[in-house]
């Protein structure tokens, strides 16, 4: 079993930090208030204060801060971007998240002493991409992207020297981060390059007599019948309807919840598991930090006998996105 | 400018895709990329078949560039990635464009020279001149950016770097692990029995009020319109790019390859008509048709 088995855990705001560092996360990752990062929503993120008072409560109790500046800068915002590179080397952080190979080796030319991470948002799905930007960045880390098996995933891990971390917990994206355009195509909005998805902005509720309708810039995501909860018309969560079939097309609304795969995980050697959510609330930032640090304890003193308990799968349920929980694709047969 | 036939992104059969191919010899379009783009699973084409299709057109005159894939998952994705490389490396009349970094790792380290994909995610002049470091003599314009970010990265582009960009076909959106084509038929991915080979131009994803919206496309998701840069051709000429990309559809190509050449030849043109968009050019959703 490797040495460390880091648990990463999401924060939005101030409050948010605190209630992970609180229950036990081993880093938490952040933002800035602006595009510079993937989870650029309104009344979300840091401001240079809360980021300041956050590294300071976070170090004090011995956590990491890592900040995500995982969006790709366009020539014009360039600037924008260094900057905040450079605003983060200055607060301390213990390392910043980045997709932009520009940018990194910008970082890495600017701060040498900056820890770098590779963001699931640069796409890279095997060794001799992370490798790439081991050797032209000296990345010390890298996400994957949440579509590998668990076989594939431990493919990589022994055949670089970069740690891998991976999703454990969340939402899910059923694309490739970093290769998905179906906000932008259909609201203008980009992921990549504005950091955000089926933007609020675009979203427009409406009870019809056929139902209530998710709208997204005018296109109608999914229709919701009496006693259907009408969820975020998140664009690939809708249902559409393919050579004479309605259903959900792309993906079903689920959340991923990997805990019962912890000792493999463990086994094959990843560094560190990610909970998704920052843009969700310190509540679902505490209970979840605490089942997951519960259960990483527990599977390090006896990864031979580890199940998860039924409550901490009860726990987890109810802050799940959607009503079911999936094991996304690391449960993929290797072929 | 030139003429540039992007990668096949439909699964076809083999005699489809060999007949296909073997009309282009006679059409006016420059550059051909060749080679599976989307799925690593579909094999109706080996490479020894891509070969031969390969030294027919640059036979003819054509250049020729085989496309890796954009999502490299296994051992033996990697090995075809590398059977490719070791192709171009052969006949110099051959090259690769990569469409992820570790293409574009391993490019590098053999000294072959490549072409920059569209999957590449270049958002600005430092990466492509990172790129350019590596090999790069080429470099594909993601198709979600437009007018305005050209125009910046033209600004910075590294000397001897030509900018294609894409003009025509229904846009490649996004790619997933999973396959909705095979999700649609109620199939695993892995035992998917190559359904995408009966959607010659993709499944049409409509919305549950009957309007075309997306293109499921096996891992592939395209949009259900065609992007259309026509007006814009002008404009491409001034900001400096030097090839346009058209993307392979069953229908009418050799029609829209001469329409596109007409163009270009500053001769009356007669452009298939279509359910177009070209929003992403203004900056506008993907979707948007702009006619100002």
């Amino acid at each position: 079993m490797s040495a460390t088995f880091e648990l990463v855990c999401p924060a939005g705001g101030l409050p948010a930090l605190k209630a992970a560092v609180d229950h036990g996360a081993d880093c938490v990752y952040t933002g800035f208030r602006d595009a510079t990062n993937a989870r650029n929503f309104t009344g979300l993120n840091f401001d240079d204060a809360s980021l300041k008072t956050g590294i300071a409560y976070a170090h004090q109790r011995g956590v990491k801060v890592l900040v995500a500046l995982n969006t790709y800068p366009l020539s014009a915002n360039w600037l924008q971007w260094t900057a905040a590179v450079d605003k983060a080397a200055a607060f301390g952080v213990d390392a910043v998240i980045l997709a932009d190979p520009g940018l990194m080796d910008y970082a890495q030319r600017t701060h040498p002493q900056l820890r770098l991470h590779l963001s699931v948002q640069g796409s890279a799905t095997n060794y001799e991409a992370i490798n790439f930007y081991r050797e032209r960045f000296n990345i010390q880390r890298a996400v994957l992207p949440r579509v590998l098996s668990m076989a594939q995933v431990e493919q990589v891990v022994k055949n670089t020297p970069v740690e891998i971390e991976v999703f454990g917990f969340g939402g899910l994206c059923v694309m490739v981060e970093g290769r998905c355009a179906l906000s932008a195509y259909a609201t203008g909005t980009s992921p990549n390059c504005n950091g955000a998805c089926s933007p609020g902005k675009a979203v427009r509720y409406e009870d019809t007599p056929a139902g209530m309708e998710t709208r997204l810039n005018g296109i109608l995501i999914d229709r919701f019948g009496q006693g259907e909860r009408a969820g975020y018309p998140t664009l690939c969560k809708g249902r559409f309807e393919v050579d004479d079939e309605t259903y959900y097309a792309i993906e079903e609304p689920a959340s991923l919840n990997t805990l019962e795969l912890l000792p493999e995980l463990m086994r094959i050697g990843v560094r560190a598991v990610k909970i998704e959510g920052r843009q969700r609330s310190p509540a679902y930032v505490t209970q979840v930090t605490k089942v997951w640090r519960e259960a990483i304890d527990t599977c390090r003193r006896d990864p031979v006998h580890f199940v998860p308990q039924a409550a901490w799968m009860a726990e987890l349920n109810k802050v799940s996105e959607g009503r079911s929980a999936t094991l996304g694709a690391y449960n993929r047969p290797w072929k | 400018m030139k003429l540039a036939l992007g990668p096949l992104l439909y699964y076809w059969s083999r005699q489809r895709t060999m007949d296909f191919y073997a009309e282009m010899v006679e059409q006016p379009v420059d550059v051909i990329y060749l080679g599976e783009a989307v799925c690593s699973r579909r094999h109706e084409m080996r490479l020894d078949d891509w070969l031969d299709v390969a030294t027919v057109l640059a036979d003819a005159g054509k250049q020729v560039a085989f496309a890796t894939l954009p999502l490299i998952e296994s051992e033996s994705d990697l090995k075809s990635v590398r059977r490719l490389m070791d192709a171009a490396r052969d006949d110099p009349r051959l090259t690769i464009e990569a469409n992820e970094m570790g293409a574009v790792r391993q490019l590098a380290e053999r000294g072959q020279h490549f072409v920059a994909g569209p999957t590449l995610n270049v958002f600005n002049g430092h990466t492509l001149k990172l790129l350019a470091d590596c090999g790069a003599t080429r470099w594909v314009m993601p198709p979600e950016i437009g007018r305005t970010a050209l125009a910046g990265l033209q600004q910075e582009m590294p000397a001897g770097m030509q900018t294609e960009v894409f003009v025509h076909g229904r846009l490649p959106l996004a790619y997933s692990a999973r396959c909705f084509t095979a999700r649609r038929y109620h199939l695993q991915k892995d035992t998917c029995e190559f359904r995408c080979i009966d959607f010659p131009d993709g499944l049409t994803l409509k919305t549950r009020e009957g309007a075309d919206f997306l293109t499921l496309n096996g891992i592939q998701t395209m949009s259900a319109k065609v992007y259309h840069l026509e007006r814009e051709l002008p404009e491409l000429a001034a900001a400096g790019v030097e090839l346009l990309r058209v993307s392979p559809q069953s229908d009418a190509l050799p029609a829209l390859l001469s329409a596109y050449r007409a163009l270009l030849d500053k001769l009356p043109a007669q452009m298939p008509v279509g359910d177009y968009c070209n929003g992403f050019w203004y900056d506008k959703p993907g979707l948007d048709w702009v006619t100002t």
